[in-house]
Protein backbone atom coordinates (compact mmCIF):
# COMPACT_ATOMS: atom_id res chain seq x y z
CA UNK A 1 0.00 0.00 0.00
CA UNK A 2 1.24 3.17 -1.32
CA UNK A 3 1.50 6.19 1.20
CA UNK A 4 0.17 9.68 -0.21
CA UNK A 5 0.68 12.99 1.10
CA UNK A 6 -2.09 14.98 1.36
CA UNK A 7 -1.50 18.76 1.09
CA UNK A 8 -4.41 19.87 2.98
CA UNK A 9 -4.04 17.78 5.86
CA UNK A 10 -0.18 17.79 5.35
CA UNK A 11 0.30 14.46 6.37
CA UNK A 12 1.28 11.23 4.40
CA UNK A 13 -1.38 8.89 4.92
CA UNK A 14 -2.20 5.22 4.10
CA UNK A 15 -3.52 4.81 0.39
CA UNK A 16 -7.24 3.59 1.44
CA UNK A 17 -7.98 6.94 2.99
CA UNK A 18 -7.92 8.11 -0.50
CA UNK A 19 -9.95 7.62 -3.93
CA UNK A 20 -8.19 8.23 -6.94
CA UNK A 21 -9.85 10.61 -9.44
CA UNK A 22 -7.99 10.10 -12.44
CA UNK A 23 -6.50 12.49 -15.04
CA UNK A 24 -6.06 15.78 -13.40
CA UNK A 25 -6.19 19.69 -15.66
CA UNK A 26 -8.98 18.21 -17.62
CA UNK A 27 -11.03 21.18 -17.82
CA UNK A 28 -14.82 20.82 -18.98
CA UNK A 29 -15.36 22.81 -21.56
CA UNK A 30 -16.54 26.46 -21.03
CA UNK A 31 -19.28 26.16 -24.17
CA UNK A 32 -19.96 23.07 -24.51
CA UNK A 33 -22.59 23.42 -27.42
CA UNK A 34 -20.01 24.76 -29.27
CA UNK A 35 -17.91 21.48 -28.89
CA UNK A 36 -17.13 19.40 -32.03
CA UNK A 37 -17.16 15.34 -31.68
CA UNK A 38 -13.79 15.53 -31.78
CA UNK A 39 -13.66 17.59 -29.01
CA UNK A 40 -16.19 16.05 -26.86
CA UNK A 41 -14.32 12.52 -27.60
CA UNK A 42 -11.11 14.13 -26.56
CA UNK A 43 -11.99 15.60 -23.29
CA UNK A 44 -14.86 12.60 -22.04
CA UNK A 45 -12.75 9.37 -22.80
CA UNK A 46 -9.13 10.48 -24.53
CA UNK A 47 -7.20 9.92 -21.21
CA UNK A 48 -3.18 10.44 -21.24
CA UNK A 49 -1.56 6.69 -19.84
CA UNK A 50 1.43 7.66 -19.68
CA UNK A 51 4.26 5.40 -18.73
CA UNK A 52 6.22 7.13 -16.47
CA UNK A 53 5.21 10.74 -15.10
CA UNK A 54 1.57 11.00 -14.61
CA UNK A 55 -0.67 14.16 -13.27
CA UNK A 56 -3.76 12.72 -11.28
CA UNK A 57 -6.08 13.87 -9.35
CA UNK A 58 -7.15 12.15 -5.72
CA UNK A 59 -9.39 12.91 -2.97
CA UNK A 60 -9.08 12.56 0.34
CA UNK A 61 -12.27 10.82 1.36
CA UNK A 62 -11.56 9.52 4.57
CA UNK A 63 -10.00 12.40 6.03
CA UNK A 64 -10.43 16.32 4.62
CA UNK A 65 -12.47 14.77 1.72
CA UNK A 66 -11.02 17.44 -0.29
CA UNK A 67 -9.60 17.06 -4.22
CA UNK A 68 -5.85 17.52 -4.95
CA UNK A 69 -3.34 17.14 -7.42
CA UNK A 70 -0.87 14.85 -8.09
CA UNK A 71 2.68 13.85 -10.25
CA UNK A 72 3.47 10.14 -10.11
CA UNK A 73 5.46 7.86 -11.85
CA UNK A 74 3.69 4.62 -12.92
CA UNK A 75 6.73 2.57 -13.37
CA UNK A 76 7.37 2.69 -9.81
CA UNK A 77 4.24 3.89 -8.39
CA UNK A 78 6.32 6.61 -6.41
CA UNK A 79 5.03 10.25 -5.80
CA UNK A 80 6.57 13.02 -7.28
CA UNK A 81 5.30 16.14 -5.67
CA UNK A 82 1.25 16.17 -4.57
CA UNK A 83 -0.22 19.87 -4.45
CA UNK A 84 -3.99 21.74 -4.02
CA UNK A 85 -6.45 22.05 -6.68
CA UNK A 86 -6.21 25.08 -8.13
CA UNK A 87 -2.87 25.80 -8.16
CA UNK A 88 -0.45 25.40 -11.56
CA UNK A 89 0.33 22.19 -12.95
CA UNK A 90 3.51 20.61 -11.97
CA UNK B 1 7.67 -29.79 -35.75
CA UNK B 2 6.98 -33.34 -34.40
CA UNK B 3 3.35 -34.17 -34.56
CA UNK B 4 2.15 -34.69 -30.89
CA UNK B 5 -0.28 -37.80 -30.18
CA UNK B 6 -0.67 -40.72 -27.64
CA UNK B 7 2.39 -42.73 -29.59
CA UNK B 8 4.69 -39.65 -29.59
CA UNK B 9 4.16 -39.37 -26.04
CA UNK B 10 4.71 -43.56 -25.98
CA UNK B 11 7.77 -43.25 -27.76
CA UNK B 12 9.36 -40.38 -26.30
CA UNK B 13 8.95 -41.84 -22.90
CA UNK B 14 10.94 -44.54 -23.96
CA UNK B 15 13.81 -42.52 -24.41
CA UNK B 16 12.98 -40.80 -20.48
CA UNK B 17 11.58 -37.99 -22.41
CA UNK B 18 15.09 -36.94 -23.52
CA UNK B 19 15.05 -36.12 -26.80
CA UNK B 20 11.90 -33.61 -27.39
CA UNK B 21 13.01 -31.09 -29.81
CA UNK B 22 12.65 -27.64 -29.28
CA UNK B 23 8.82 -26.47 -29.81
CA UNK B 24 9.45 -24.05 -32.04
CA UNK B 25 12.63 -22.20 -32.94
CA UNK B 26 14.09 -18.85 -32.05
CA UNK B 27 13.67 -16.78 -34.69
CA UNK B 28 16.15 -13.85 -35.56
CA UNK B 29 14.60 -10.66 -37.22
CA UNK B 30 14.53 -9.83 -40.55
CA UNK B 31 14.75 -6.52 -42.43
CA UNK B 32 10.93 -7.10 -43.60
CA UNK B 33 7.67 -8.74 -43.38
CA UNK B 34 4.26 -8.67 -44.89
CA UNK B 35 2.74 -8.31 -41.64
CA UNK B 36 4.10 -7.42 -38.04
CA UNK B 37 2.22 -8.52 -34.98
CA UNK B 38 3.00 -6.35 -31.71
CA UNK B 39 2.81 -8.60 -28.76
CA UNK B 40 3.74 -12.09 -28.54
CA UNK B 41 0.49 -13.01 -25.91
CA UNK B 42 -1.95 -15.61 -26.86
CA UNK B 43 -3.82 -12.43 -28.76
CA UNK B 44 -0.72 -11.63 -30.83
CA UNK B 45 0.10 -15.27 -31.29
CA UNK B 46 -3.01 -16.49 -32.15
CA UNK B 47 -3.34 -13.50 -34.72
CA UNK B 48 -0.38 -14.53 -36.38
CA UNK B 49 -1.29 -18.35 -36.77
CA UNK B 50 -4.80 -17.50 -38.35
CA UNK B 51 -2.89 -14.96 -40.40
CA UNK B 52 -1.02 -17.46 -41.42
CA UNK B 53 -3.66 -20.79 -41.65
CA UNK B 54 -6.59 -19.25 -42.86
CA UNK B 55 -5.23 -16.26 -44.87
CA UNK B 56 -1.96 -17.56 -46.08
CA UNK B 57 -0.25 -14.19 -45.38
CA UNK B 58 2.98 -16.78 -43.76
CA UNK B 59 5.80 -14.31 -44.09
CA UNK B 60 4.74 -12.73 -40.21
CA UNK B 61 6.59 -11.80 -37.55
CA UNK B 62 5.43 -11.55 -34.00
CA UNK B 63 7.58 -9.11 -32.06
CA UNK B 64 7.51 -9.59 -28.20
CA UNK B 65 9.87 -7.59 -25.84
CA UNK B 66 9.95 -10.09 -22.72
CA UNK B 67 9.26 -13.97 -23.32
CA UNK B 68 6.12 -15.76 -25.02
CA UNK B 69 3.67 -15.96 -22.52
CA UNK B 70 4.94 -13.84 -20.02
CA UNK B 71 2.72 -11.04 -19.80
CA UNK B 72 -0.99 -11.37 -19.44
CA UNK B 73 -1.61 -14.51 -21.08
CA UNK B 74 0.67 -16.15 -18.05
CA UNK B 75 -0.90 -14.13 -15.59
CA UNK B 76 -4.71 -14.46 -15.71
CA UNK B 77 -7.01 -16.62 -14.22
CA UNK B 78 -7.59 -18.95 -16.80
CA UNK B 79 -11.45 -18.51 -17.28
CA UNK B 80 -13.32 -18.60 -20.38
CA UNK B 81 -17.05 -17.86 -20.75
CA UNK B 82 -19.30 -15.67 -23.04
CA UNK B 83 -22.32 -15.00 -20.81
CA UNK B 84 -22.20 -11.16 -21.91
CA UNK B 85 -25.03 -8.72 -21.89
CA UNK B 86 -25.29 -6.98 -25.56
CA UNK B 87 -26.08 -8.59 -28.56
CA UNK B 88 -22.28 -7.24 -29.82
CA UNK B 89 -20.40 -8.45 -27.01
CA UNK B 90 -22.45 -11.88 -26.59
CA UNK B 91 -20.92 -12.35 -30.64
CA UNK B 92 -17.78 -11.80 -30.08
CA UNK B 93 -17.11 -13.58 -26.83
CA UNK B 94 -19.18 -16.48 -28.30
CA UNK B 95 -17.38 -16.30 -30.97
CA UNK B 96 -14.08 -17.15 -29.10
CA UNK B 97 -15.90 -20.22 -27.07
CA UNK B 98 -16.89 -21.71 -30.31
CA UNK B 99 -13.06 -21.75 -31.54
CA UNK B 100 -11.55 -22.73 -28.00
CA UNK B 101 -13.99 -26.19 -28.60
CA UNK B 102 -11.70 -27.44 -31.45
CA UNK B 103 -8.48 -25.62 -30.29
CA UNK B 104 -6.64 -28.85 -28.86
CA UNK B 105 -7.10 -30.70 -31.98
CA UNK B 106 -6.09 -27.57 -34.76
CA UNK B 107 -3.43 -26.74 -33.00
CA UNK B 108 -2.38 -30.70 -32.11
CA UNK B 109 -1.47 -29.02 -28.35
CA UNK B 110 -3.31 -29.84 -25.55
CA UNK B 111 -5.10 -26.54 -24.61
CA UNK B 112 -6.34 -28.15 -21.34
CA UNK B 113 -9.76 -26.39 -22.30
CA UNK B 114 -12.59 -27.81 -19.23
CA UNK B 115 -16.10 -27.38 -19.61
CA UNK B 116 -16.45 -27.27 -15.68
CA UNK B 117 -18.67 -24.69 -15.74
CA UNK B 118 -18.86 -21.07 -14.84
CA UNK B 119 -21.17 -20.40 -11.70
CA UNK B 120 -21.98 -16.26 -11.27
CA UNK B 121 -23.48 -15.47 -7.73
CA UNK B 122 -26.57 -13.39 -6.63
CA UNK B 123 -25.87 -12.18 -3.34
CA UNK B 124 -28.93 -9.92 -3.52
CA UNK B 125 -32.28 -9.04 -5.60
CA UNK B 126 -30.39 -6.45 -8.00
CA UNK B 127 -28.29 -9.24 -8.40
CA UNK B 128 -30.91 -12.01 -8.98
CA UNK B 129 -32.87 -9.51 -11.61
CA UNK B 130 -29.32 -8.51 -13.16
CA UNK B 131 -28.35 -12.51 -13.77
CA UNK B 132 -31.58 -13.37 -14.88
CA UNK B 133 -31.75 -10.23 -17.23
CA UNK B 134 -28.57 -11.83 -18.44
CA UNK B 135 -30.33 -15.43 -18.82
CA UNK B 136 -32.63 -14.38 -20.61
CA UNK B 137 -30.74 -11.82 -22.97
CA UNK B 138 -28.12 -14.75 -23.61
CA UNK B 139 -30.36 -17.33 -24.70
CA UNK B 140 -31.79 -14.95 -27.37
CA UNK B 141 -28.27 -15.24 -28.64
CA UNK B 142 -28.02 -18.78 -28.41
CA UNK B 143 -25.17 -18.76 -25.54
CA UNK B 144 -26.36 -21.36 -22.80
CA UNK B 145 -27.61 -19.75 -19.41
CA UNK B 146 -29.06 -21.18 -17.07
CA UNK B 147 -30.25 -20.13 -13.78
CA UNK B 148 -30.04 -22.12 -10.40
CA UNK B 149 -31.51 -22.32 -6.70
CA UNK B 150 -29.60 -22.00 -3.66
CA UNK B 151 -29.25 -25.47 -3.20
CA UNK B 152 -29.14 -26.51 -7.15
CA UNK B 153 -25.75 -24.30 -6.59
CA UNK B 154 -24.46 -25.86 -3.57
CA UNK B 155 -24.59 -29.14 -5.66
CA UNK B 156 -23.12 -28.07 -8.59
CA UNK B 157 -20.56 -26.16 -6.33
CA UNK B 158 -20.49 -27.94 -3.15
CA UNK B 159 -17.98 -25.99 -0.85
CA UNK B 160 -20.12 -23.07 -1.55
CA UNK B 161 -21.96 -21.71 1.64
CA UNK B 162 -25.85 -21.21 1.62
CA UNK B 163 -26.84 -20.64 4.73
CA UNK B 164 -29.04 -17.69 4.96
CA UNK B 165 -27.03 -16.31 7.81
CA UNK B 166 -24.25 -16.16 5.81
CA UNK B 167 -22.49 -12.73 5.16
CA UNK B 168 -23.04 -12.83 1.80
CA UNK B 169 -26.09 -15.38 1.03
CA UNK B 170 -26.74 -16.63 -2.09
CA UNK B 171 -30.04 -16.40 -3.47
CA UNK B 172 -29.42 -18.18 -6.73
CA UNK B 173 -26.62 -18.14 -9.62
CA UNK B 174 -26.42 -18.48 -13.19
CA UNK B 175 -24.65 -20.95 -14.36
CA UNK B 176 -22.73 -20.71 -18.07
CA UNK B 177 -21.97 -24.97 -18.59
CA UNK B 178 -19.87 -24.04 -21.53
CA UNK B 179 -17.45 -21.90 -19.49
CA UNK B 180 -14.51 -23.17 -17.87
CA UNK B 181 -11.01 -22.72 -17.66
CA UNK B 182 -8.17 -23.72 -20.14
CA UNK B 183 -4.53 -23.30 -19.61
CA UNK B 184 -3.38 -20.47 -20.40
CA UNK B 185 0.25 -21.33 -21.00
CA UNK B 186 -0.43 -24.16 -23.28
CA UNK B 187 -2.61 -21.53 -25.45
CA UNK B 188 0.39 -18.94 -25.90
CA UNK B 189 3.05 -22.18 -26.55
CA UNK B 190 0.55 -24.30 -29.17
CA UNK B 191 -0.42 -20.94 -30.99
CA UNK B 192 3.41 -20.28 -31.49
CA UNK B 193 4.27 -23.53 -32.45
CA UNK B 194 1.69 -23.84 -34.89
CA UNK B 195 2.58 -20.38 -36.14
CA UNK B 196 5.95 -21.14 -36.55
CA UNK B 197 5.64 -24.21 -38.63
CA UNK B 198 3.26 -22.18 -40.94
CA UNK B 199 6.81 -20.05 -41.38
CA UNK B 200 5.74 -17.26 -39.14
CA UNK B 201 8.86 -15.66 -36.82
CA UNK B 202 8.48 -15.74 -33.46
CA UNK B 203 10.94 -13.08 -32.26
CA UNK B 204 11.48 -12.52 -28.64
CA UNK B 205 13.63 -9.86 -26.55
CA UNK B 206 12.36 -7.53 -29.15
CA UNK B 207 11.10 -3.94 -28.10
CA UNK B 208 9.44 -2.02 -30.68
CA UNK B 209 10.58 1.56 -29.78
CA UNK B 210 9.39 3.55 -33.03
CA UNK B 211 6.49 3.15 -35.75
CA UNK B 212 8.25 4.04 -39.22
CA UNK B 213 5.44 5.98 -41.19
CA UNK B 214 5.62 7.13 -44.95
CA UNK B 215 4.67 10.76 -46.70
CA UNK B 216 1.40 9.55 -47.04
CA UNK B 217 0.84 8.42 -43.65
CA UNK B 218 0.53 4.77 -43.93
CA UNK B 219 3.09 2.66 -41.90
CA UNK B 220 6.32 1.52 -43.49
CA UNK B 221 8.19 -0.13 -40.31
CA UNK B 222 9.09 0.08 -36.75
CA UNK B 223 12.03 0.73 -35.10
CA UNK B 224 13.14 -2.26 -32.30
CA UNK B 225 15.42 -2.93 -29.92
CA UNK B 226 16.81 -5.76 -32.51
CA UNK B 227 17.40 -3.39 -35.57
CA UNK B 228 14.76 -1.41 -37.86
CA UNK B 229 12.27 -3.89 -39.70
CA UNK B 230 9.99 -2.86 -42.66
CA UNK B 231 6.48 -3.89 -42.77
CA UNK B 232 3.09 -2.40 -44.48
CA UNK B 233 0.92 -3.82 -41.75
CA UNK B 234 1.30 -4.05 -37.69
CA UNK B 235 -1.22 -5.51 -36.07
CA UNK B 236 -0.73 -4.10 -31.96
CA UNK B 237 -1.52 -6.13 -29.36
CA UNK B 238 0.36 -5.49 -26.49
CA UNK B 239 -2.44 -5.10 -23.73
CA UNK B 240 -1.57 -2.81 -20.98
CA UNK B 241 1.29 -1.05 -23.27
CA UNK B 242 -1.17 -0.51 -25.47
CA UNK B 243 -1.27 3.20 -24.91
CA UNK B 244 2.51 3.63 -25.80
CA UNK B 245 2.76 1.46 -29.07
CA UNK B 246 -0.03 3.84 -30.06
CA UNK B 247 1.88 6.99 -28.91
CA UNK B 248 4.68 6.03 -31.37
CA UNK B 249 2.05 6.58 -34.39
CA UNK B 250 0.84 10.08 -32.93
CA UNK B 251 -2.66 8.53 -31.96
CA UNK B 252 -4.29 8.90 -28.30
CA UNK B 253 -6.12 6.14 -27.54
CA UNK B 254 -9.33 5.95 -24.74
CA UNK B 255 -7.07 3.34 -22.68
CA UNK B 256 -6.05 3.36 -19.19
CA UNK B 257 -3.64 0.80 -17.72
CA UNK B 258 -4.33 -0.81 -13.91
CA UNK B 259 -2.35 -3.52 -12.21
CA UNK B 260 -5.09 -6.57 -11.87
CA UNK B 261 -3.81 -9.15 -9.15
CA UNK B 262 -4.41 -12.81 -8.97
CA UNK B 263 -3.37 -15.23 -6.67
CA UNK B 264 -2.84 -18.85 -6.17
CA UNK B 265 -2.94 -21.27 -2.60
CA UNK B 266 -1.16 -24.44 -2.11
CA UNK B 267 -2.11 -27.21 -4.23
CA UNK B 268 -4.58 -29.90 -2.83
CA UNK B 269 -6.82 -32.51 -3.74
CA UNK B 270 -9.52 -31.78 -5.65
CA UNK B 271 -12.09 -29.95 -3.94
CA UNK B 272 -13.07 -26.93 -6.32
CA UNK B 273 -15.36 -28.43 -9.59
CA UNK B 274 -16.32 -25.23 -11.03
CA UNK B 275 -15.79 -21.65 -11.68
CA UNK B 276 -17.47 -19.26 -9.16
CA UNK B 277 -17.81 -15.69 -9.88
CA UNK B 278 -19.38 -13.07 -7.34
CA UNK B 279 -19.29 -9.83 -9.12
CA UNK B 280 -21.11 -8.30 -5.54
CA UNK B 281 -18.08 -9.07 -3.27
CA UNK B 282 -15.91 -9.37 -6.36
CA UNK B 283 -13.90 -12.42 -5.85
CA UNK B 284 -13.58 -15.16 -7.79
CA UNK B 285 -12.17 -18.74 -7.84
CA UNK B 286 -11.25 -22.02 -9.56
CA UNK B 287 -8.99 -24.62 -9.03
CA UNK B 288 -6.35 -25.77 -11.38
CA UNK B 289 -5.47 -29.33 -12.43
CA UNK B 290 -2.25 -29.07 -10.31
CA UNK B 291 -4.80 -28.65 -7.41
CA UNK B 292 -4.02 -25.14 -6.67
CA UNK B 293 -6.88 -22.47 -5.86
CA UNK B 294 -6.84 -19.88 -8.19
CA UNK B 295 -7.93 -16.64 -7.70
CA UNK B 296 -8.62 -13.24 -9.16
CA UNK B 297 -8.68 -10.08 -7.27
CA UNK B 298 -9.59 -6.48 -8.55
CA UNK B 299 -7.68 -3.69 -10.10
CA UNK B 300 -6.01 -0.81 -8.44
CA UNK B 301 -7.80 1.85 -8.36
CA UNK B 302 -4.75 4.02 -10.28
CA UNK B 303 -3.19 4.04 -13.52
CA UNK B 304 -0.12 2.33 -13.26
CA UNK B 305 2.57 0.35 -15.59
CA UNK B 306 4.54 -1.31 -12.26
CA UNK B 307 2.57 -5.15 -12.82
CA UNK B 308 1.76 -5.36 -9.14
CA UNK B 309 -0.52 -4.16 -6.39
CA UNK B 310 -1.53 -3.10 -3.34
CA UNK B 311 -1.90 -6.22 -0.79
CA UNK B 312 -5.67 -4.26 0.39
CA UNK B 313 -6.48 -5.64 -3.11
CA UNK B 314 -5.94 -9.09 -2.19
CA UNK B 315 -7.15 -8.92 1.54
CA UNK B 316 -10.55 -7.75 0.13
CA UNK B 317 -10.71 -10.19 -2.07
CA UNK B 318 -9.54 -13.23 0.33
CA UNK B 319 -11.84 -11.72 3.12
CA UNK B 320 -14.74 -12.55 0.41
CA UNK B 321 -13.57 -15.92 -0.27
CA UNK B 322 -13.66 -17.28 3.14
CA UNK B 323 -17.06 -15.92 4.12
CA UNK B 324 -18.12 -17.21 0.45
CA UNK B 325 -16.26 -20.35 1.03
CA UNK B 326 -15.81 -21.37 4.56
CA UNK B 327 -13.73 -24.65 4.16
CA UNK B 328 -10.91 -22.64 2.71
CA UNK B 329 -10.48 -20.54 5.91
CA UNK B 330 -6.99 -22.22 6.88
CA UNK B 331 -5.99 -22.72 3.46
CA UNK B 332 -1.75 -20.84 2.62
CA UNK B 333 -1.94 -18.46 -0.18
CA UNK B 334 1.27 -19.57 -2.54
CA UNK B 335 1.86 -16.71 -4.47
CA UNK B 336 0.41 -13.28 -5.78
CA UNK B 337 0.91 -11.24 -9.00
CA UNK B 338 -0.41 -8.41 -11.21
CA UNK B 339 -0.40 -7.67 -14.89
CA UNK B 340 -1.34 -4.59 -16.45
CA UNK B 341 -4.38 -4.35 -18.13
CA UNK B 342 -5.77 -2.20 -20.30
CA UNK B 343 -9.06 -0.69 -19.64
CA UNK B 344 -11.38 0.94 -22.04
CA UNK B 345 -14.32 3.68 -20.80
CA UNK B 346 -17.10 1.38 -22.19
CA UNK B 347 -15.25 -2.07 -20.61
CA UNK B 348 -15.43 -3.53 -24.25
CA UNK B 349 -12.64 -4.28 -26.34
CA UNK B 350 -11.34 -2.04 -29.28
CA UNK B 351 -10.67 -4.30 -32.44
CA UNK B 352 -10.02 -3.07 -35.83
CA UNK B 353 -8.15 -0.29 -38.07
CA UNK B 354 -7.29 3.03 -36.96
CA UNK B 355 -6.97 6.41 -38.10
CA UNK B 356 -3.37 5.25 -39.79
CA UNK B 357 -3.43 3.04 -42.83
CA UNK B 358 -1.95 -0.15 -42.48
CA UNK B 359 -2.22 0.38 -38.17
CA UNK B 360 -4.30 -2.15 -36.90
CA UNK B 361 -5.24 -2.68 -32.84
CA UNK B 362 -6.49 -5.10 -30.54
CA UNK B 363 -6.73 -3.37 -26.95
CA UNK B 364 -9.01 -2.47 -24.62
CA UNK B 365 -10.00 -6.20 -23.26
CA UNK B 366 -9.33 -4.80 -19.72
CA UNK B 367 -9.64 -7.46 -16.99
CA UNK B 368 -11.00 -10.62 -19.19
CA UNK B 369 -9.02 -11.01 -22.29
CA UNK B 370 -7.86 -14.00 -21.90
CA UNK B 371 -11.24 -16.02 -22.65
CA UNK B 372 -11.37 -14.09 -26.17
CA UNK B 373 -7.72 -15.16 -26.79
CA UNK B 374 -8.76 -16.86 -30.24
CA UNK B 375 -11.39 -14.81 -31.38
CA UNK B 376 -9.49 -12.33 -30.83
CA UNK B 377 -6.43 -13.42 -32.73
CA UNK B 378 -9.27 -14.59 -35.42
CA UNK B 379 -10.83 -11.61 -36.21
CA UNK B 380 -7.55 -9.70 -35.75
CA UNK B 381 -5.96 -11.38 -38.75
CA UNK B 382 -9.25 -10.97 -40.50
CA UNK B 383 -9.17 -7.36 -40.11
CA UNK B 384 -5.57 -7.07 -41.15
CA UNK B 385 -6.39 -9.78 -44.01
CA UNK B 386 -8.69 -8.08 -45.86
CA UNK B 387 -8.33 -4.16 -44.48
CA UNK B 388 -11.90 -4.20 -43.26
CA UNK B 389 -13.35 -5.44 -40.22
CA UNK B 390 -15.15 -8.96 -39.91
CA UNK B 391 -18.97 -8.40 -38.95
CA UNK B 392 -18.53 -9.59 -35.14
CA UNK B 393 -15.70 -7.07 -34.71
CA UNK B 394 -17.45 -4.37 -36.70
CA UNK B 395 -18.71 -2.82 -33.81
CA UNK B 396 -16.18 -2.80 -32.00
CA UNK B 397 -14.28 0.28 -33.70
CA UNK B 398 -12.61 3.28 -32.34
CA UNK B 399 -14.78 5.64 -33.68
CA UNK B 400 -17.83 4.64 -31.14
CA UNK B 401 -16.03 7.13 -28.53
CA UNK B 402 -16.74 9.62 -31.11
CA UNK B 403 -20.04 8.84 -32.03
CA UNK B 404 -21.79 7.69 -28.97
CA UNK B 405 -21.87 3.89 -29.68
CA UNK B 406 -20.90 2.71 -27.00
CA UNK B 407 -21.18 -1.28 -25.80
CA UNK B 408 -21.53 -0.46 -22.16
CA UNK B 409 -20.80 -3.58 -20.78
CA UNK B 410 -19.78 -1.71 -17.40
CA UNK B 411 -22.76 -2.15 -15.83
CA UNK B 412 -23.48 -5.15 -17.53
CA UNK B 413 -20.78 -7.18 -17.08
CA UNK B 414 -19.78 -6.22 -13.25
CA UNK B 415 -16.04 -5.45 -12.75
CA UNK B 416 -15.42 -9.23 -12.85
CA UNK B 417 -14.40 -10.62 -16.17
Amino acid sequence: MILIHCPYCDEKRPEIEFANAGQAHVARPLDPSSQSDEEWEAYLFIRANPRGRHHERWRHVHGCGRFFNAVRDTVTDKFETTYKAGEPRR
Amino acid sequence: MTHHSAFSLFAKALGGHQDWPEQWPDAAPKPAYDAIIVGGGGHGLGAAYYLAKKYGITNVAVLEKGWIGGGNTGRNTTIIRSNYLYDESAHLYDHAVKLWDGLSQELNYNVMYSKRGVMMLAHNVHDVQSLQRHINANRLNGVDNEWLTPQQAKDYCPPLNISPDARHPVLGAALQRRGGTARHDSVAWGYARAAAALGVDIIQNCAVTAIRRGADGAVEGVETTRGPIATKRIGVSAAGNTSVVMQMAGLDFPLESYPLQALVSEPVKPTFPCVVMSNTVHAYMSQSDKGELVIGAGTDQYVSYSQRGALHIIEHTLAAICEIFPIYRRMRMLRTWGGIVDVTPDRSPILGKTPVKGLYVNCGWGTGGFKATPGAGDLLAYTMAKDEPHRINAPFNLDRFRNGRLIDEAAAAAVAH
